[in-house]
């Protein structure tokens, strides 16, 4: 009766074995630190354009909407606290890691699914090595640190962006915009806003790799594994989300 | 002929995708120099017999011996050992498209650890030699530092041969070699295992739906000194009588003997891969 639970029951199960021998490497030899670079540089470098981008705009675009919506109140001098917190707590590590989901779980799931459908990883295993070690641990490793790092920077070029409009739009100087919104973040916000994103790397890395571990049939299976990593990471990425601030807000 | 001789044992080996039977009740032994050539259709369970030998997909039921060892009960960590005595070409090549031919040929060599005095010096000699002597051996040396996406299909193929047998295996396995190839490059191929056979005295399994490869593999022999491939000698020559065939249907081996024997079968199914 319940035969419809299977699928996805055993899929999480082998989700969680691939995580564990994921992390479990991380603490053993071989340690293949170049690729833990080049993924760096792939993952990190590779994204920060887009991020910076991203963060700036969405820094504009809070500050744009919020000031009209303060001016009924009279209150536009809040603007630099409102921006700082809902991008630091919120915005920042969301919207980078939904980009980086975008981007790299993709990524990460086409080039391992295609090896896996071109034997590549069975070659991998028939020469000695193992395709997790390998593969996948460098990802997670990549990815876990390179993700707090892209959300520190869009969220200080959204701050500059939030500024930018207040300065310009509605004559706020640089010290009305700037001390409020520095002195409104806790200890709590700052944890939050890195304890996220370093949360949704995990989502992301792993998520990829899984799907791209275990691609079948052909071309056609890289393109849905590839579709099946960016949907379900994105989809962890708010309930992770949801649960984190939960937490924070608790406390 | 005992087990614990023999270079690759099945003892009774099943194996099923859901209720589909990829091997069912496999039973064989080969010993050191011998060869096997397996034919059979698409989807009879040819690949998954070189998958089961290599350890890279556990049986359901019964025993395979690798050199003695038996390794259906091992782990994954524990099988990267015995693994280093294996050579294997997969059916497109099976090479790394993020590496160039040289990184692709020496990476046996630095990735596996049964081959290494300590862990950072590969054992015997310099790995760039052993690399440019094996790409010697198949003719690509010039490819060093291509990419495997500017190398045609057979000579993609002929770098997974140098890669399998840089190591010196005393086993290597061929997944259909010569699938998808133009007939003068297939028969490049198969002169080039013959003569990885011959001058190492390797056992082979070679997986294959054309029978005249198989007919090559039994009838033909690498001769050294002249460096051509030459009919082996009609009184029983080496690769004569230690070439047996495989034919296998749904899983089952529903034939193993000698090519003469091959031939003489009235097997209706066994026949459609005697030309």
């Amino acid at each position: 009766m319940l035969d419809f639970l299977k699928p996805p029951v055993e899929s999480f199960q082998d989700f969680i074995v691939l995580s564990g021998r994921a992390v479990r490497n991380i603490f053993r030899s071989p340690h293949y630190v170049n690729d833990i670079f080049i993924q760096m540089d792939n993952i990190g470098v590779g994204s920060l354009p887009i991020v910076m981008l991203i963060g700036l705009f969405s820094g504009l675009i809070m500050g744009q909407q919020m000031a009209r919506a303060l001016r009924a109140y009279g209150a536009q001098g809040q603007i630099g606290p409102i921006v700082s917190i809902t991008l630091i707590r919120e915005l920042g590590p969301v919207l980078v890691a939904l980009l980086v989901a975008g981007r790299n779980a993709s990524g990460i799931a086409s080039e391992l699914g295609s090896m896996k459908v071109t034997e590549q990883i069975d070659a991998m295993r028939a020469l000695g090595t193992d395709p997790i070690q390998k593969l996948v641990t460098p990802r997670l490793i990549a990815t876990s640190f390179t993700l707090p790092l892209l959300t520190v920077i869009a969220d200080f070029l959204g701050l500059i962006g939030g500024y930018l409009i207040a300065n310009y739009e509605f004559d706020i100087r640089f010290s009305q915009f700037w001390t409020p919104a520095w002195q409104i973040l806790e200890y709590n916000d700052v944890v939050q806003g890195l304890v996220k994103p370093f949360s949704f790397a995990i989502i992301v890395a792993l998520v990829g790799c899984f799907y791209g571990m275990r691609t079948s049939g052909g071309t056609e299976g890289v393109g849905r594994a590839t579709t099946k990593a960016v949907v379900v990471s994105s989809i962890w990425i708010f309930i992770v989300t949801y649960f984190i601030g939960k937490i924070f807000v608790n406390l | 002929m005992s087990g614990e001789s023999a270079v690759l044992r099945f003892d009774d080996v099943s194996l099923y995708f859901g209720d589909t039977p990829a091997l069912v009740h496999v039973s064989f032994e080969m010993g050191a120099g011998e060869t096997r050539v397996v034919l059979g259709a698409s989807g009879s369970g040819k690949t998954m017999l070189l998958n089961t030998a290599l350890g890279l997909v556990k049986p359901d039921s019964g025993r395979i011996y690798l050199f003695g060892q038996d390794i259906s009960g091992l782990k994954e960590s524990d099988l990267f050992d015995i693994r280093s005595k294996v050579g294997v070409l997969f059916q497109e090549g099976g090479l790394f498209d993020s590496m160039t031919i040289g990184e692709n040929v020496a990476y046996p060599l630095l990735n596996q650890r049964a081959l290494y005095k300590d862990r950072r010096q590969p054992a015997n000699g310099n790995v760039e030699e052993r690399v440019r002597e094996a790409l010697r051996f198949v003719e690509l040396e010039q490819t060093l530092d291509k990419v495997p996406s500017e190398l045609s299909g057979g000579m993609r193929r002929r770098v997974g041969i140098a890669r399998a047998v840089v190591t010196e295996p005393p086993l290597v396995l061929y997944d259909s070699p010569t699938a998808g190839l133009d007939p003068i490059t297939a028969n490049t191929i198969i002169a080039l295992i013959l003569k990885e056979r011959d001058s190492r005295n390797t056992a082979t399994i070679m997986v294959t739906h054309r029978y005249q490869d198989g007919h090559l593999m039994a009838n033909f022999r690498y001769n050294p000194n002249s460096g051509q491939i030459e009919a082996a000698p009609r009184n029983g020559g080496d690769s004569r009588v230690k070439t047996k065939f495989f034919v296998m249907n749904g899983g089952r081996l529903v034939f193993a003997g000698t090519q003469s024997e091959l031939r003489a079968s009235q097997d209706p199914y066994v026949r459609k891969f005697v030309k």
